[in-house]
């Protein structure tokens, strides 16, 4: 699918794997069509649970593995400006919030983005989720209106859709499936189970796992009905 | 990392009482757990690189272990351990891994602070 053009893409995540199932074929889209992105990771997933049984890693030698996967899933996206912001997992949160929407106002100016990608805040989980995506809003909010870069945002929590509805940008992933595949693959120490799980449904022929390879959904954030009156 | 053999744990908390070392301890039951069932009361703990001399450090027997470090003033202790290595550092890393392949808690000891 052709998405219509952007002078420039940012994508802002907290952990490495947080664009692999939900945006890393839309990243792979843009990088199809010429257009550049950048991938800023704020943290290498450091705290992640994941290490097996029998322990194929420690909580030390993790950061480490996740870093080379996060190099590795780039590559399978084309993505070749990957920022690691080096932040710790799941501190995310007790950072200094303007220090934080300094952080994204910086990345902001350095690449001018059109679009921004990130989560929805108060619909995206993870504490580590919804500061980065509190840090984004509050930095693009500062931008005045007729300047804005747009903003999509990933929603996933339970009661996504009672309060924001269905998602208003779906993006046809089809063409960059490979690439979301090998994205998905290059974070096998956390995405194991979840692509057994996938491949799994695949075989029985249910149509949500194919969801994955095939669209990808965000809300344009709503400044209407912003999750704060100001910062 | 390797199952826990408790006289080889033993061993090695041994070697590290009576010094200056830098401890993380961790407790998680992971940051999703309400979301995939919503009657998990989600709570854990996490410290890092908190200097600590303890003047005995003890290993229980029953797996999944615990394990205890006695301070001057007070105590450290972490239960549910499974594993453990001494890794290329001289840092003993300590860790429950539930039957997923999951941690659920981790004790570490090193003379030397562990990065950020």
């Amino acid at each position: 699918m052709t998405l219509p053009h952007e002078r420039h893409v940012l994508v802002v995540f907290p952990h490495p794997d947080d664009e692999a199932f939900g945006v890393s074929g839309t990243i792979a889209n843009y990088i199809q069509q010429g257009i550049p992105v950048t991938y800023a990771c704020l943290t290498l997933g450091e705290m992640g649970r994941n290490l097996g049984n029998p322990p194929f890693a420690t909580r030390e030698s993790l950061p480490h593995i996740r870093k080379q996967e996060l190099v590795d899933a780039a590559k399978a996206m084309g993505l070749t400006d990957l920022r690691m912001m080096g932040l710790r997992d799941k501190t995310v949160e007790f950072e200094d919030d303007e220090e934080m929407v300094q952080m994204m106002t910086k990345l902001i100016d350095e690449t001018n983005p059109s679009l921004i990608i990130t989560f929805y805040p108060n619909y995206a989980v993870h504490p580590d989720h919804e500061a980065t995506a509190r840090a984004v809003v509050r930095a693009v909010r500062r931008i005045k209106e007729a300047d804005r870069p747009k903003l999509y945002a990933v929603a996933f929590a339970n009661n996504t859709k009672d309060d924001l509805g269905e998602p208003d940008v779906i993006h046809d992933i089809r063409d960059t499936r490979e690439q979301k595949l090998g994205a998905m693959r290059a974070h096998i120490s956390q995405t194991a189970w979840m692509l057994a799980e996938m491949e799994k449904r695949l075989a029985e022929g249910e149509p949500e796992a194919e969801n994955w390879l095939t669209y990808e959904r965000f809300f344009n954030y709503r400044w209407h009905d912003d999750f704060e009156s100001e910062f | 990392m390797e199952i826990v053999q408790v006289e080889k744990l033993q061993e090695l908390l041994n070697s590290f009482a009576d010094k200056d070392v830098y401890i993380h301890l961790e407790t998680t039951n992971g940051a999703y757990a309400s979301h995939f069932d919503e009657t998990v009361f989600n709570a854990g703990a996490f410290i890092r690189n908190i200097v600590v001399r303890y003047e005995l450090g003890k290993v229980v027997g029953d797996n999944p272990h615990r394990v205890g470090l006695k301070l001057p003033h007070g105590w450290v202790y972490a239960q549910g351990i499974t594993h453990y290595e001494l890794d290329e550092h001289g840092r003993l890393l300590m860790a429950g891994h539930d039957s997923t392949g999951k941690l659920a808690v981790a004790l570490q000891i090193s003379e030397t602070p562990f990065t950020y």
